[in-house]
């Protein structure tokens, strides 16, 4: 009885199973009317710039634009990242698209994805890898310009307001160690340090949420006395540390010579940009999350059968609270030097913004 | 023994830190690194409160407290929210949130108690489903979004109420482990948590429940996950699915063996737990006092918790006192010949 039992089970799973490759078989074809598959592994949701990206991918590759997205939240985790990728590639989806949560440790699995023919698609953090045809090509943001772009602004703001650079006394409240966004702004502060003499007190990580960025801002708070400048890698990491700096009586804001601290942000959340318009933020460097379109753009490509770019680049702004500052130049990753505007907030702005 | 440790962290500050104790009072609020240490300290506190009655009683550990913050905070949050992202009032009563909250905690506790003590599942298997499933439960209840209460009253449970110079979370840790102490001190239930956790057959043969009381100590232990989370939240005054409570199970189980508990069950000492809890708090406020790199954070702090449990542990303190022992002997042999 038994016996028969999971034979029958064995039989309908194989059955199925057949099923389920016919059924991706066809779809692949499809071109023609049939959706795209695309299996998309998000990091988590530990922000709001993140949540702003899973919304982009999801409304750009919703069914009504003819695909079908499998979303899977890794909650932080690069095992459950890896899981998701070899689920994808057994489903036979079309493209992977992965936000890493790290670096390093993906070899393995994108030469799994890379044998059964699947393009896969790096957003937003780069992977390392000993061979870059592991993954078909990259979209996100120059996270090394975002800090350029942040500590050009720094000093052309100190240079206005008549501020001597030694007096600029920095702590930095660094994101997840090991993030690409966290290696290229803190090497954007560095560079600004090394370059223009400032005063960088202490670097501590923030691991890119409020509570442990106002933990980390109170410690330093108690630690210095003579902090005039926060660079936050993350807006939630300068909500907490805003937050810690209130509280131990001390106000944020632009007026460094009468003792108010200047707080400098990434990412432009709605929640920062609000920041920003009360004057809390001195200067939030965008860091789009808005790459769903985009990735859209290269797939369609990559469907007729072009040449795509290797790394691609979303476009992104800097906004301020006043207008002392109107544009800065910076050098990006691809060592071309840019020359970007800097816009002054307004409610509009916010309004108009999709996320 | 665990004061000992406590104090050792503390201590090692005033060579280092020497302002590390100075306490003033900015804004009129308490400001100074001790203060930090027990106003951070005080989620941990509560965790670790339920973490030893879970140990005591089924000898292993609940590791899904941390995910049941989470869950905590998603339905406060939630309801405090109705529903929006962002609120800057209450869309329903404030006691209305926390009471399901602490329902919705209690029901995972009573979940992880029913696995344990009924159906007899190791307490670390019971308790890594909703380990694993207590986040994407918050998340399924916050939509995915990290849910903002901008209300100055919510920000009250975890930064201070005006004119109590005192951050609140303390008070929340205080009551906690006084309520929980004079429950165990004044009722039997102290006693008969140890009795199971010693031997839960003889304590059911004497005409204890013990499958009762085990479930108990779950529902417990889930409760103040509960609060925990709310307090949590509170502070950051949002409901962040992913990073709420996040890794704190294991920081839980540390302060519990730091308080020189077994972590096998049977006897406890509650104090040594909480005790525990603001040696850990210790330990990181002291190196971010140090400025020590982020990067090399977790190694420093590997290494103080191999000394402290070291330290603890029944092979060195016999070695210990046997070294005493010989050199008292040789004392008094030389005492003799002299």
């Amino acid at each position: 009885m038994k016996r028969k039992v999971i034979a029958t089970l064995m039989a309908m799973t194989m059955a199925l199973g057949m099923m389920s490759v016919a059924a991706s078989a066809s779809e692949t074809e499809g071109t023609d009317g049939e959706p795209l598959v695309i299996g998309f592994s998000q990091v988590g949701a530990e922000s709001d710039w993140r949540t702003a990206n899973t919304e982009s991918m999801k409304s750009t590759f919703s069914e009504e634009n003819g695909y079908e997205l499998i979303f899977d939240d890794a909650q932080q985790k690069q095992e459950n990242q890896l899981t998701a990728i070899r689920n994808f590639i057994q489903q036979e989806v079309d493209y992977i698209l992965l936000a890493p949560v790290t670096e390093t440790g993906w070899d393995t699995v994108l030469q799994e994805a890379k044998d059964a023919g699947i393009p896969v698609i790096i957003v937003d953090r780069m992977v390392d890898v000993s061979d870059d045809s592991l993954y078909t090509t990259w979209i996100g943001t120059d996270s090394l310009l975002e800090g350029r772009k942040a500590a050009e602004w720094l000093n052309a703001y100190a240079t206005a307001k008549g501020i001597a650079p030694e007096d600029l006394h920095i702590v930095d409240i660094q994101g997840t160690i090991g993030s690409t966004a966290q290696i290229g702004r803190t090497q954007g502060l560095e560079e600004g340090v090394e370059k223009y003499g400032w005063d960088l007190l202490a670097q501590q990580s923030g691991e890119f949420t409020q509570a442990k960025g106002q933990e980390v801002m109170e410690s330093m708070l108690k630690q210095y006395d003579n902090i005039n400048v926060v660079y936050c890698e993350n807006d939630n990491e300068a909500f907490g540390a805003i937050d810690a700096i209130e509280a131990a009586g001390k106000t944020v804001g632009t007026d460094i010579a009468n003792g108010e601290i200047l707080v400098i942000s990434f990412d432009t959340t709605n929640a920062g940009l609000t920041d920003v318009l009360n004057g809390k933020i001195a200067c939030d460097v965008e860091c789009n999350p808005l790459h769903g379109p985009r990735a859209e753009a290269l797939i369609k490509a990559l469907e007729a059968g072009e040449e795509v770019e290797k790394l691609n680049y979303v476009d992104e702004e800097i906004f301020a609270y006043d207008d002392t500052v109107t544009t800065v130049t910076a050098v990006n990753s691809l060592e071309e030097e840019g020359e970007y505007a800097v816009t002054p907030i307004t409610q509009e702005i916010i309004d108009g913004r999709a996320y | 023994m665990p004061i000992v440790c406590l104090l050792v962290v503390l201590l090692s500050n005033v060579i280092s830190t020497p302002d590390f104790f100075s306490v003033s009072i900015q804004n009129g609020v308490l400001y100074g690194y001790v203060i930090d240490v027990i106003n951070r300290a005080s989620e941990l506190v509560i965790l670790a409160i339920g973490m030893t009655l879970v140990t005591s009683a089924s000898g292993g550990q609940d590791i899904s407290v941390g995910a049941v913050m989470a869950v905590a905070a998603a339905v406060c949050c939630q309801i405090l929210s109705g529903g929006e992202v962002s609120v800057t009032e209450y869309a329903n009563p404030v006691i209305l949130a926390v009471l399901a909250a602490l329902l919705a905690s209690a029901l995972c506790g009573a979940f992880n108690g029913f696995l344990v003590a009924k159906l007899g599942i190791q307490p670390m298997v019971a308790t890594l489903i909703l380990y694993t499933a207590g986040r994407g439960i918050a998340q399924l209840v916050t939509n995915g979004q990290i849910t903002y209460i901008r209300v100055e009253s919510y920000k009250m449970a975890g930064g201070n109420i005006a004119g109590i110079p005192i951050p609140t979370p303390v008070f929340f840790a205080v009551i906690t482990v006084l309520v929980v102490y004079l429950i165990l001190k004044k009722t039997a239930l102290g006693l008969y948590i140890e009795t199971v956790g010693i031997n839960g057959k003889a304590a059911r043969l004497v005409g204890l429940n013990s499958t009762m009381i085990k479930f108990l100590t779950y529902v417990i232990c889930g409760v103040l996950a509960g609060i925990a989370g709310i307090v949590a939240s509170s502070r950051i005054y949002s409901a962040d699915a992913n990073n709420i409570g996040l890794n704190l199970e294991m920081d839980a189980i540390l302060a519990v063996a730091l308080g020189g508990n077994f972590l096998g069950g049977g006897k406890f000492s509650l104090m040594g737990s909480v005790i525990g809890a603001y040696t850990i708090q210790a330990l990181t406020t002291t190196l971010y006092a140090m400025n020590v790199k982020a990067d090399q954070l977790p190694v420093y702090k590997a290494i103080v918790v191999i000394v402290i449990v070291t330290l603890q542990s029944e092979v060195f303190r016999k070695f210990i006192a046997s070294r005493r022992n010989r050199k008292a002997a040789h004392l008094a042999a030389e005492g003799g010949q002299k």
